[in-house]
């Protein structure tokens, strides 16, 4: 494992000054988009799609304590399987693993 | 600053990008060969694909005194296609020893499929024939996780296969500590709104050290930043990193790796390659 107390040589203030806006704009965007699903034009359940299910568990991290919160994350939204698929589904992957490593 | 941009499609890019590059202190990149964003109907395809990345590109980047180096393979988005792999492989060993070559790449996965692992043995297998070092492609997304671990398990099934000579690219938060531990190079690439951003690279650089690291934009036919380099070096300096750990990132680390390959010399400066496109070819 790496030195993950490495640390940002800003302090704390610093850090906040720096990238507080930033911040608070990303996590309205993300409020903005599940209030978008919510408005989708067919009244569809937005927990009907895999990709916002996983979204929604992985958010959960982010009020948990660190460190790694972005690793943890990433392994929630990432394919747990270890054999290769045994054929091509598509050619980009969904961003969320759909729980079937054989592709969805 | 000067920076080396490690990975860059630049046959997908125009003449003012070059010029952003050359203005923000790019010196030197290397261009890996990649997917079209469609898949090419024959092997001849690909072999204008590769005099295009040794003749030509290398031309058109030294109009603006910027060495380019380049990887050669049949890319991961097309590895499903077996008998299209066998014959573009067949292709590549008269390439190698062109000038601008530094190796075979980038090769790697997409989706994980076992084609794909049968296509990635046949090219790492012939690497290690013509003693080529390897760029390696990372999946993205979701299978970004299993892909790295299927790739770092196929290049430790072949014997004489030094891990220094490899550079694993898109590495990620949940990718580089599996990359670093088992000795591999390791390339974090810059994405301007999907994936890693100019933030996320510079903390993991904080938490895992600048050692064996390199930042790449990745830069081709889709959303991508020919200039996320010199953004991250400010990225840095907001930071209050020092210069020379940035110059280490962005310049010594892709210096020290390239230069396990004799075609790479950047003292050479750009005087082999005509500096004149109509030297090469006829440009209106
Ligand atoms: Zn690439």
């Amino acid at each position: 494992m790496g030195n993950i107390d490495s640390c940002c040589p800003l302090p704390l203030h610093r850090i906040v000054d720096e990238y507080f806006a930033e911040s608070r704009n990303k996590l309205l965007e993300l409020a903005a988009f599940f209030d978008r699903l919510d408005r989708a034009c067919d009244a569809a359940d937005p927990d009907g799609e895999f990709r916002v299910v996983a979204l929604k568990r992985a958010a959960r991290v982010l009020l948990e304590p660190g460190p790694q919160r972005v690793k943890r994350m990433a392994l929630m939204l990432s394919d747990p399987t270890e054999e290769p698929r045994g054929y091509l589904d598509r050619k980009a992957a969904w961003g969320a693993y759909s729980g079937n490593g054989e592709g969805v | 600053m000067d920076y080396i941009e490690p990975h860059a499609h630049m046959i997908s890019r125009t003449m003012d990008d070059y010029q952003q590059m050359a203005l923000t202190g790019c010196v030197a990149l290397s261009e890996p060969a990649f997917w079209a964003g469609w898949d090419r109907q024959s092997a001849d395809s690909f072999e204008d694909y590769f005099r295009q990345l040794t003749e030509f590109e290398p031309t058109r980047a030294a109009q603006f005194g910027i060495q380019h180096y380049t990887w050669l393979c049949l890319n991961p988005k097309e590895g499903e296609n077996r008998d299209m792999a066998r014959q573009v492989l067949a292709r590549i060993p008269k390439f190698l020893e062109r000038p601008n070559v530094l190796g075979i790449g980038e090769i790697g996965l997409n989706r994980n499929t076992l084609r794909e692992m049968e296509t990635l043995r046949d090219h790492i297998a012939l690497a290690i024939e013509h003693r080529s070092m390897i760029l390696i492609h990372t999946p993205h997304l979701e299978d970004k996780y299993k892909g790295t671990k299927l790739i770092i398990r196929t290049l430790q099934s072949f014997q004489n296969l030094d891990p220094k000579r490899v550079m694993i690219d898109h590495a990620e938060e949940h990718t580089i500590e599996m990359i670093r531990d088992n000795g591999f190079r390791c390339g974090l690439t810059l994405y301007p709104n999907t994936k890693v951003s100019l933030a996320r690279a510079a903390d993991i650089i904080e938490m895992h050290s600048a050692e064996g690291i390199y930042v790449n934009s990745a830069c081709d036919w889709g959303f991508s930043v020919p200039v996320a380099i010199p953004q991250f070096i400010m990225e840095m300096r907001r930071r209050k990193h020092s210069e020379a750990t940035i110059r280490k990132v962005v310049y010594e680390n892709p210096i020290a790796f390239f230069s396990q390959v004799p075609n790479f010399n950047l003292a050479r400066a750009s005087e082999s390659v005509p500096r004149n496109l109509k030297e090469l070819v006829y440009v209106d």
